[in-house]
């Protein structure tokens, strides 16, 4: 287990080339569980391959509980990793699988016995210990790469890049549950790689998200939907995404197509002073409709999708398409809604980021 | 009604059949023929099966059988290691790789003749630079007279002309295995050793099938190498089945016996592959039912 230091990190394959990951500064604590999070092609599997040692960053250093272990190789980080297609040595039985990282490190046979024992155990992997592993399911493969990384007692970090990919539909969740069980009993630092939102927001205690070799934003699931740090955050995270609307700044109000949308004083002085192109943010399920007789921002409904508890309607304010979510005991009135946008969930960015301290800050 | 539509469907097939016919059942059916009768000029009569016991019992191709047998495992026992090693050996990418694999295939590339004269030239004692080096080297080498000396000139000859199919079967077989099986094993701190036992070899099972396969039935019928380099001599101690068969059938014109024999030879062929194919097939099978069973302990 280890806290994992990315110091001044950034990679270029090709040296003066370009940036496949932009210099970063984080730190990802013992025991976290973590996801990157992004579109293919983001660098988000090329971070992953400097954590275990596989890509040698161009800058910086990687640290693990304060050691650099940059120059370090794979064998010597002591990691786990599961692939995005299951690994196992098909020859041998799921017990040979699983003790087989600890008989290459010549550890005591009784030793080794007790070990695979319980993490099999843990794996619900116990059944088919005397199986061989070729035969088995997509999803027990993936279990059991997963406890060959979690048969060291003192694995650093174990790393998933997009383990779920093969896995049926009905199994992934399991499987997901399955990992959330083991991250709480072993309290391991896992760091998860994905482009599905879902698998990243429901695994991970922070989530990476990452674009074009930068990360965006590290937050909780909630901060990423309370307050995304980019709008790419925000169109990215949550369906539908977040609503942006290009918009000026006049005084304590924001002004979209005419229409005076209030915002929070604080973030107002902010964005006046940071100056570059303002977009207003909210998300679709934060605002609401307005009470009768208090003012409200007229919305054009184009369509509305039932989904069971909720209802999207999909409209036009002014000339910007808008989605809100609102529950599905709510009348729709077909020519138009009426809309509050609570101004503590209203945002602003200015080219692209967001914007000060605005808005209450929530959990 | 359903029924008619199929009803002439196997008029489709008939081009196939045509031309199956042509090539292999009318040539062989041929040969059985000719395995049956005796044939003087222009007469013929049946024998029965009296071709088949005489080849039977025909000491001369009963020791060329065994030569036979003998060849083959020895090329196969020293090909299928060394092929498998060369492969790993071989660069992974880059020009080198390309380079490589132009200078492996070479051999491959030269007819089965001109590999003969190659190596008749190459293993002469007057001029040849292997013959003189050895013999200067104090080795009274020659493979005219020495028995052994034939022998492991012409297994040598075989390893250089075949080994190489071996080595490129092995290298894409190689290749294929995804990147992510090496990391797996760098991380579980697997020895060289290991990576090779429990991950390249058993990938490379298929393609081993093949390679084994495929040499055999080259090596089983080998003819113009050691036909060239040796004569088949010194005496006949370097003989294979396809010499005899062909003395046999052309210079001594013994038709009904040659047709015979060439069914043994053909069979033996098909027997050998079909066992091999099979055994391999059922040890998987094997396995697959072990695993059922150790699941249900």
């Amino acid at each position: 287990m280890a806290r994992i230091e990315l110091n001044n990190l950034a990679h270029r394959y090709a040296p003066g080339g370009e940036y496949a990951l932009q210099p970063m500064q984080h730190v990802w604590e013992d025991g976290g569980a973590y996801a990157l999070l992004g579109p293919s092609g983001c660098g988000k599997t090329t971070l992953l391959n400097i954590i275990s040692g596989l890509v040698q960053p161009s800058e910086g250093q990687v640290l693990f509980d304060g050691v650099d272990v940059t120059h370090r190789s794979t064998e010597e980080r002591n990691i786990g990793q599961v692939f995005q297609f299951p690994v196992v040595y098909d020859t041998m039985t799921v017990f040979q699988n699983l003790a087989f990282p600890l008989r290459n490190r010549k550890m005591a046979e009784d030793y080794v016995t007790r070990r695979v024992q319980q993490v099999a155990e843990m794996l619900s992997l116990t059944d088919v210990l005397n199986r061989r592993a070729r035969n088995l399911t997509a999803d027990a493969k993936q279990k059991i790469s997963l406890g060959r990384g979690l048969v060291r007692e003192d694995v650093s970090a174990v790393l998933f890049d997009e383990p779920l990919t093969v896995i049926d539909p009905h199994l992934k969740w399991q499987l997901r549950r399955k990992l959330r069980e083991v991250h709480e009993q072993l309290n391991l630092t896992l760091v998860y790689v994905t482009h599905d939102q879902t698998e990243a927001l429901t695994f991970a205690d922070k989530v990476v998200v990452m674009l074009a070799g930068q990360v965006l934003q590290v937050g909780t699931p909630q901060e990423l939907f309370e307050r995304p740090a980019h709008t790419f955050v925000g169109y990215f995270i949550g369906s539908p995404g977040m609503n942006f609307m290009p918009c000026e700044l006049s005084g304590n109000e924001a002004l979209v197509d005419g229409e005076r949308i209030a915002i929070d004083p604080a973030t107002a002085v902010a964005a006046s002073r940071s100056g570059g192109s303002l977009q207003l943010g909210i998300r679709p399920e934060l605002a609401r409709l307005a009470a009768d007789g208090e003012p409200g921002l007229l919305l054009k409904v184009d369509q509305v999708e039932d989904l069971g508890e909720h209802q999207l309607v999909t409209g036009h304010f002014g000339s910007h398409q808008f989605h809100v979510r609102l529950d599905e005991s709510e009348k729709i009135n077909s020519d138009g809604l009426r809309l509050v946008f609570p101004v503590e969930h209203t945002l602003l960015y200015a080219d692209e980021h967001l914007v000060g301290t605005g808005g209450a800050k929530h959990g | 009604m359903d029924k008619r539509e199929y009803q002439w469907a196997w008029l489709m097939v008939l081009p196939v059949l045509v031309l199956v016919a042509f090539s292999a059942v009318i040539p062989l059916m041929t040969v059985v023929n000719y395995s049956l009768q005796d044939i003087l000029g222009r007469s013929s009569f049946f024998v029965g099966s009296e071709w088949f016991k005489e080849t039977l019992n025909n000491p001369r191709l009963q020791s060329a059988l065994l030569r036979q047998f003998a060849f083959s495992f020895t090329i196969l026992a020293i090909q299928i290691p060394l092929g498998i090693g060369i492969a790993l050996l071989m660069p992974k990418r880059g020009w080198q790789a390309s380079a490589v694999l132009i200078l492996i295939t070479m051999p491959l590339l030269v007819p089965w003749n001109v590999v003969g004269s190659i190596w008749q030239i190459f293993t002469r004692g007057d001029i040849g630079l292997a013959g003189f080096t050895i013999r200067e080297l104090g080795y009274d080498y020659n493979i005219t007279a020495n028995a052994v000396d034939a022998w492991v000139t012409i297994i040598i000859m075989d390893i250089w002309h075949w080994t190489p199919l071996v080595a490129l079967l092995c290298y894409s077989g190689l290749r294929s295995i995804p990147e992510a099986y090496f990391q797996a094993a760098r991380i579980d701190r697997a020895s060289k050793w290991a990576t090779f036992r429990y991950i390249q070899l058993p990938k490379l099972t298929n393609v081993l099938v093949i390679a084994v396969l495929l040499r055999f039935m080259h090596s089983f019928m080998i003819y113009a190498e050691p036909f060239v380099l040796t004569g088949g001599g010194p005496g006949s101690s370097t003989t294979f089945l396809s010499q005899s068969l062909a003395t046999m059938a052309i210079a001594q014109q013994d038709l009904g016996p040659s047709a015979a024999f060439s069914i043994i030879y053909f069979l033996i062929i098909l027997a050998v592959s079909y066992v091999f194919y099979v055994t391999i097939m059922n040890m998987q099978k094997e396995k697959a039912a072990q695993q059922g069973a150790g699941g249900a302990e």
